[in-house]
């Protein structure tokens, strides 16, 4: 069996599952944010029941919509706070204290190899670079999940994405991504498992893995993963104390299919056009589109690995006059880390506004939305027709290298002329 | 029992139909208002949708048919994006294939997916569909079309109604073969 198959059929109680067998299974860990949490508790409250299964078992997160941006969404967090009190859940994070949820999952330790997670969201996916099966339900599952702890799932074939060769910077994992989107498009993964392999993977750092698990969804993938390795196992060691068990694909895992990729055919920085993460070009071939707006974050690209590589780009240099740039760290561990390297000084020096570690104008939420015709260039992750603000608004994805360089520019620009010294 | 029928028309769309174009996020303040969250639903890319979905539930003996191509409700887990569709009237869905979350989002709000081959089904259609059976009987072409067999645990919480419904009757989840 595959890594995803071996978790399932454990936590389903079976020795065997196939693709697509219907399984019930345990939810070890289950995550709601302030988007959906206060409608799954509505939903909870539906089924009748006072306590939830086990509130250890529970994370609650404010990342959309926080520091609240009206009335509505203050009601919504006062609502979640409530439930939170009420039901003991200890793993709460207010606005201030973690990030955005996904980062927050890996980073503070809450999932583990081998373990299931559920979450409100559909970039679940992300938490699948330890080796968890990590994926997105609606609220109306997870008000179940809250009851009884177990939730239904099609078995996903796994669709091994195998990458070889050394990245050299500035070209990413985002890149890489984006370039494995193209290949796939956005229903090439529908019901499946994308497990990454390959000597690329291995010797990435644990955030740029986060980046192709936390985009596995953009192909339809019911969950991305990646086969946790020493890396893995020692990033955990430093964040948790609870045991875990590293568990691997068979020897003999069947897979639905296995695509090949080499780094060296990534020929430049990839820009996925709007409307959809699977339309990559080389930057080559948009360079120059003028832009209102640049914006380096979420829970794709808002990590202080990105961070740093922007800076590298914007140090000692003025972004264009204007171009809006915003930059929001992923969580408030890695604004820590950046204020320490003098990372968000850069920033400001450059004339960017450093926002609070949420999810900022990835979609549609609070701060930073687009007006009519606007022009955003963002290391998000998706770029649909309306998804920030207006439905004229456009949206190009790219690397952080891509969206600093870009914003110096006030247009799509190539960041390697920033790397040819090295 | 007698199978299950709808009756309808359909409202043929195409593929990769996202969440963001079913209900874009700058709707988010409506969640808590459905009946008015639901006259926006596909209003960027199909302004007329709400309207014509008005005007064939309005008419004895029929239901819009939301018929769409690939990948239907790509995207965000809003569980807004199948419940703005059910509430604008829709009766169900057809598409080549939908998203995972989208997918059983829809079902669990009673709302019927079913999987066939769209390209068979032209705008205006007059559609029978057998709930039961997963048959769709297009009046228009004279051509039946079969559904892949949805997962019996689906069809269980289509049943009742939807998933909170199926639960407070069952108490957790029936998994059958």
């Amino acid at each position: 069996m595959t890594l995803v198959e071996k978790i399932l059929a454990k936590k389903a109680g079976k020795k065997v599952v196939r693709p697509n067998q219907i399984v019930e299974f345990s939810v070890d860990l289950a995550m709601i944010h302030d988007a959906l949490g206060a409608h799954t508790i509505a939903r909870f409250r539906e089924l009748g029941v006072e306590k939830v299964w086990d509130p250890a078992r529970i994370v609650v997160v404010l990342d959309h919509y926080v520091p609240n941006k009206d009335i509505d969404t203050a009601k919504k967090c006062l609502n979640i706070k409530k439930f939170v009190l009420e039901q003991g859940i200890e793993n709460y994070y207010e606005v201030g204290k973690g990030g955005i949820a996904h980062q927050v999952l890996v980073e503070k330790g809450h999932v583990l190899p081998g373990t299931t997670l559920v979450a409100v969201d559909s970039h679940t996916t992300t938490s699948g670079v330890v080796g968890a099966f990590a994926t997105g339900i609606g609220v109306d599952e997870m008000a179940v999940v809250f009851k009884t702890g177990r939730l239904w799932e099609r078995v996903p074939g796994t669709i091994r994405i195998n990458v070889e060769g050394k990245l050299r910077p500035p070209i990413a994992s985002k890149d890489l991504m984006l370039f494995i989107l193209k290949r796939l498009g956005v229903s090439g993964a529908l019901f499946k498992s994308l497990q990454y392999t390959g000597s690329t993977i291995s010797q990435m750092s644990i955030e740029s893995r986060m980046v192709l698990t936390n985009m596995a969804i953009e192909s339809g993938a019911t969950n991305g993963i990646i086969e946790p390795d020493q890396k893995v196992v020692d990033f955990l060691k430093a964040r948790t104390n609870q045991p875990f068990e590293v568990i691997q694909s068979d020897p003999d895992a069947e897979y639905a299919e296995t695509l090949e990729f080499h780094v060296d055919d990534i020929k430049e920085p990839m820009v996925a056009v709007p409307p959809k993460p699977s339309n990559a070009v080389g930057v080559t071939e948009v360079e120059g589109t003028r832009i209102d707006q640049a914006f380096i974050g979420s829970c794709t690209n808002g990590r202080l690995e990105d961070l740093r590589i922007a800076a590298r780009i914007l140090k000692g240099r003025k972004a264009d006059k204007f171009t809006k740039v915003i930059v929001i760290p992923a969580s408030q561990e890695v604004l820590k880390a950046a204020l320490a390297e003098g990372l968000i000084e850069t920033f400001v020096e450059a004339g960017a506004v450093v926002g609070p570690p949420t999810c900022g104008p990835c979609m549609e939420a609070h701060m930073g939305i687009l007006g009519p015709g606007e022009v955003c260039i963002s290391t998000a992750n998706r770029n649909f027709q309306g998804r920030v603000g207006d439905v004229t608004a456009k949206i190009y994805l790219a690397s952080p290298a891509t969206v600093a360089a870009s914003a110096l520019k006030g247009k799509i620009s190539d960041p390697r002329e920033f790397f040819r010294e090295a | 029992m007698t199978d299950l029928v709808l009756k309808g028309k359909a409202i043929k769309l195409w593929d990769n139909i996202s969440t963001d174009d079913i209900i874009p996020g700058r709707f988010a303040h409506l969640r808590s208002n459905l009946p008015e969250l639901a006259k926006h639903v596909l209003e960027d890319t199909t302004p007329e949708f709400a309207s014509r979905v008005r005007d064939m539930s309005l008419h004895a003996g029929g239901e819009a048919i939301l018929v769409a191509g690939k990948n239907l409700g790509l995207g965000s887990s809003r569980e807004h994006a199948p419940l703005v569709i059910k509430m604008s009237g829709v009766g169900a869905i057809l598409a080549k294939s939908a998203a995972r979350i989208f997918f059983r989002n829809a079902i669990n709000q009673g709302l019927p997916v079913l999987l066939c081959d769209t390209d068979k089904i032209g705008d205006g259609d007059e559609l029978e569909i057998n709930l039961t059976g997963g048959t769709i009987a297009n009046l228009t072409s004279g051509i039946t079309l079969s559904c892949s067999k949805m997962p019996p645990i689906m069809s269980a919480i289509l049943k009742e109604g939807g998933l909170i419904p199926y639960i407070q009757k069952h108490k957790g989840f029936v998994i059958t073969r």
